[in-house]
């Protein structure tokens, strides 16, 4: 649209401020993947000579691949269980007039600002006291509870935009209400809901601050390189693992994010 | 069409359930939202009121007494390291928030009136990071900042400094930068909204009445977007409040925050019932920072 | 075949539908007109199980209907953008209510060849639905409607989104349509031409308030207020005062006195009202007649094609009054001086408003 030519016109000031903006934002990032590739054991310049050995050298760590696995299990959890509260909760505060409706919803949305630390020790202090023992369990029920703001914010949007007579007809021709579910509203919004299921996917797995305080003796991925942490020597091995986390990341969030947008108006379209 | 092929639509009256649940509007609606609620309330409510109910208890020896009383927030009061570390941990979190809210709002601003088509991209490359393990980027950080870190080492290489730089590890700066590095996401997308709410007519109107750009931007935008740099304050200021592993990992003894006091005592000091009660504290501060953010926000907007 | 009783709707403070009664007849074509926000709209989706009822009883077929929901009213609906299902192709979308019916794939099949054949888009069958135009999503949203037989099909706005021509052309398909099968149409709009050309019978909202339930015909000759007045072709509004010294009789602006006669619905002396008189209910003549007449100064014409219509300026009226003139008209120049005439049975009482 040439809406607003002339009136906004491209800032040159603040393009370049977004530029290195956007290069600040990335740098620390970015010396992971290069380090990781670098022959020296210590993480400093100048860069010695190219090597794969610190890859090599992760699949010799029958610790890691445990950890891996171990995410791997908490994360599709969390991804399928937060996704399914997730859906009849965004459902019921896009589509229902119900009294008390904004608190209950402000009150799914808490995790959203509460410290990562008061959650998880709060959480500990629960299951210490029920006499529950810490295991992947645990952690994946504090991950749920960090990962339902996120899904319901996710889908949300997608459910407001999403015409509600589509469904109103569907009961209209007969079905009730979970066969219209199935035959209209997960169809017609199955790429939010995939963009749910990775975000909340990738959110677990990358999670760390719940495991803290949530995973007994298995550890996840995070809790494993925190515990390597220590250990200055094992560096160039955990940025050959962090880059491969990054990419992974990267890669899962950004499927989600385009996914979330398919079919979605644009910004500026809906402002017209 | 015949009449022979008329088809009966079941006429069954509906279920006890059925009906209700057709009669009540809000009931339905809370059916849906139940298992989220009850997530909630088994893992959030609960929890926290569990550590209430823990901070009022007391350590004797290895055992924990379950009398209830106010013996851990009276040893905090009196205790002046408590004061101390709440302080500097108050400190450190507006300091970073502050810095990153400012930092933030000429990009959002950017994104919001000076980019089109690309909209969608630019806001998945500025939350891209973000959405990543929070530990890499810390990790990130000690290694470009470390005594023989990428950042020193560079210098050095490039002979812009002839000696390492000590005071880029280890400090209360380091902390705050990679504070607000981890978190700016966090302060962009509120702010970035409330921008993007901004009816443009209201702009060309005041164009259209002989306002230059930058009375435009503070009699016009600035003010509209305050929910949002509001908002952005606190979606920023909580987690730093609550950080304990970014102070582990860059900051030095000086640069030790409330949340690494809290892990202590539910870690190698052992002493939960003093560690709930300093979770509680760091709530409550948390709570009325937020309070004063909102009241602020209230008056400017009058 | 569908009976209201006492309906009233509230969302929290706000009142959309109050007190509202009606009877539709089986295979009527009823309509329910109004501006938006009259509360037609809601009273449909109340027929339909969406919205639930406040107070009052909603029936079909003598069996109360406000604990049934949507998908077990025998009822259906087309909606106002159709709400074709974006993931289905046509077939699949006409065919979607039969699921639960426990058809044969064949006898399904044949069922939807029928309705294309009905809404003339045979062979469509397989087409994405993403890909119908806006006319085409419209028959398509009948078919799959009817394809169950419903006893009653509700439509909410449904020509709302096309153009003139094809409105036009849809209305006289939905006529023809209705009349053939004999299933009971109840129609949403706010088109006043719409409701009059399509339907049997007009239920006028206002308010959340039913104002007028009457035919077509009696909505043009009786309305009820000054808005239904206005509604169909052109009106003349006068304000109008009652007097009740010997035969009753109106007072009106600029024309004198006339008797009330028939009109007489019993306002108290002295009472305000507006008079109505269609410019075809008014004679116009070059020259004096004899008897009560009412002088006046042609302000302008306009030919309509076969009459003129004529706009009189009169003492004691500030608006000009319409009159269409059948022969003649031509020689009524403006600037002529002309005369007036009226039956006192020609004309509408109505309220002040």
């Amino acid at each position: 649209m040439a809406r607003y030519t002339g009136f906004y016109q491209p800032n040159r000031p603040l393009t370049v401020y977004a530029a290195i903006f956007v290069l600040v934002l990335y740098l620390p990032i970015l010396f992971i993947p290069i380090f990781s590739f670098n022959s020296g054991v210590y993480v400093k310049f100048p860069l010695e000579g190219f090597t794969l050995h610190w890859y090599w050298d992760l699949f010799q760590r029958e610790r890691l691949l445990l950890a891996v696995w171990n995410s791997i299990k908490v994360a599709a959890f969390v991804s399928v269980l937060s996704t399914l509260i997730a859906i009849p909760a965004a459902l019921a505060i896009a589509r229902y007039r119900m009294p008390g409706k904004a608190p209950a919803a402000g009150f799914i949305m808490l995790p959203l600002v509460l410290p990562g630390l008061i959650m998880g020790v709060a959480l500990l202090t629960l299951v210490n006291s029920l006499g529950v023992q810490l295991s992947l369990v645990t952690v994946t029920i504090g991950h749920m509870v960090i990962c339902l703001p996120y899904a319901i914010s996710v889908l949300l949007p997608r459910f407001i935009g999403f015409n509600r007579s589509m469904e109103e007809a569907s009961a209209d021709l007969g079905e009730p209400p979970l066969r219209t579910f199935w035959r209209i509203t997960l169809p017609c919004n199955f790429p939010g809901i995939l963009a749910c299921l990775l975000m909340t996917f990738t959110i677990s797995f990358d999670e760390f601050f719940m495991a803290f305080f949530l995973s007994g003796s298995q550890s996840t991925l995070p809790m494993y390189i925190w515990g390597q942490l220590r250990f200055p020597q094992d560096f160039p091995s955990l940025l050959a693992l962090s880059s491969l986390i990054l990419v992974f990341s990267f890669a899962l969030i950004f499927a989600s994010l385009k996914l979330a947008r398919i079919g979605q108006p644009t910004a500026s379209e809906t402002k017209r | 069409m015949t009449a022979t092929d008329s088809l009966p639509r079941e006429l069954a009256r509906p279920n006890a359930l059925t009906r209700f649940l057709h009669r009540h509007e809000g009931w339905r609606g809370y059916v849906l939202l139940a298992p989220a609620l009850i997530l909630m309330a088994a893992a959030i409510l609960f929890p926290l009121g569990m550590t209430l109910t823990m901070s009022t208890w007391s350590l004797s020896g290895y055992d924990i007494n379950q009398t209830p009383g106010i013996g851990n927030y009276a040893a905090m009061a009196e205790n002046p390291m408590f004061r101390v570390l709440l302080l500097r941990t108050l400190t450190i979190a507006l300091t970073c928030t502050l810095f990153t809210v400012i930092l933030v709002y000429p990009m959002a601003y950017f994104v919001a009136f000076h980019t089109n088509r690309n909209k969608a991209l630019w806001l998945i490359i500025l939350t891209l990071p973000f959405w990543t393990s929070y530990l890499l980027r810390v990790f990130a950080w000690k290694v470009v900042l470390g005594y023989e870190g990428v950042l020193n080492t560079g210098l050095l290489s490039l002979g812009i400094v002839s000696e390492p730089v000590a005071a880029l590890l280890y400090s209360q700066t380091a902390v705050t930068i990679v504070l607000a590095h981890s978190w700016a996401a966090f302060a962009i997308l509120p702010i970035y909204v409330s921008l993007e709410k901004i009816n443009r007519t209201y702009l060309e109107a005041a164009a259209d009445l002989g306002d230059g750009p930058a009375r435009r931007f503070w009699r016009i935008t600035f003010p509209l977007s305050l929910p949002g740099v509001v908002a952005a304050f606190i979606m920023m200021f909580v987690p730093t409040m609550g950080e304990y592993i970014t102070p582990l990992m860059v900051g030095g003894p000086d640069s030790m925050m409330v949340g690494n006091l809290v892990q202590a005592m539910f870690g190698p000091m052992n002493n939960w019932p003093a560690g709930a009660a300093l979770a509680v504290v760091m709530m409550l501060t948390i709570a009325m920072a937020g309070l004063v953010f909102v009241v602020l926000n209230k008056l400017v907007q009058r | 075949m569908i009976s209201i009783r006492n309906i009233s709707k509230a969302f929290g403070r706000v009142q959309a539908v109050r007190d509202v009664s009606l009877d539709i007849k089986a295979g009527e074509f009823f309509s329910l007109l109004g501006a938006s926000g009259s509360g037609k709209t809601t009273l449909l989706r109340m027929i339909a199980g969406f919205e639930g009822v406040t107070s009052g009883t909603i029936l079909i077929d003598g069996q109360e209907m406000q604990e049934y929901p949507p998908h077990l009213r025998p009822i259906n609906m087309v909606f106002q953008n159709y709400a074709i299902f974006p993931h289905l192709n046509v077939r699949d979308n006409i065919a979607y209510g039969l699921r639960r019916l426990g058809l044969s794939k064949a006898r399904q099949d044949e069922m939807v060849a029928e309705m294309l054949e009905m809404i003339a888009l045979p062979g469509y069958g397989e087409r994405r639905s993403t890909q119908l135009s806006g006319g085409q999503m419209q028959r398509v949203a009948l078919a799959r409607a009817l394809i169950l037989k419903p006893k009653v099909l509700l439509l909410d706005e449904p020509l709302g989104a096309l153009d003139k021509q094809l409105r036009e052309q849809m209305q006289l398909e939905l006529r023809q349509l209705q009349q053939r099968l004999g299933i009971t149409f109840v129609l949403v709009t706010h088109d006043q031409e719409e409701a009059l050309t399509l339907s049997d019978r007009v239920a006028v909202m206002a308010q959340g308030r039913v104002v007028q339930v009457d035919t077509p015909t009696g909505l043009y000759e009786r309305p009820k207020n000054r808005t239904i007045a206005g509604f169909i072709g052109s009106m003349n509004f006068f304000a109008g005062t009652v007097h009740r010294h010997g035969t009753p009789e109106i007072e009106i602006e600029g024309l004198g006195r006339a008797v009330m006669n028939g009109h007489d619905d019993g306002r108290p002396d002295g009472a305000a009202a507006t008079v109505a008189i269609r410019p075809e209910k008014l004679v116009l003549t070059a020259h004096a007649p004899g008897g009560r007449a009412v002088e006046g100064v042609v302000q302008a014409r306009q030919y309509l094609g076969g009459r003129h219509m004529l706009h009189v300026g009169i003492a004691g009226r500030a608006t000009p009054v319409a009159i269409a003139v059948q022969d003649g008209g031509a020689e009524m120049a403006p600037g002529q001086p002309v005369w007036m005439t009226w039956k006192d049975d020609s004309i509408l009482i109505m309220d002040a408003d």
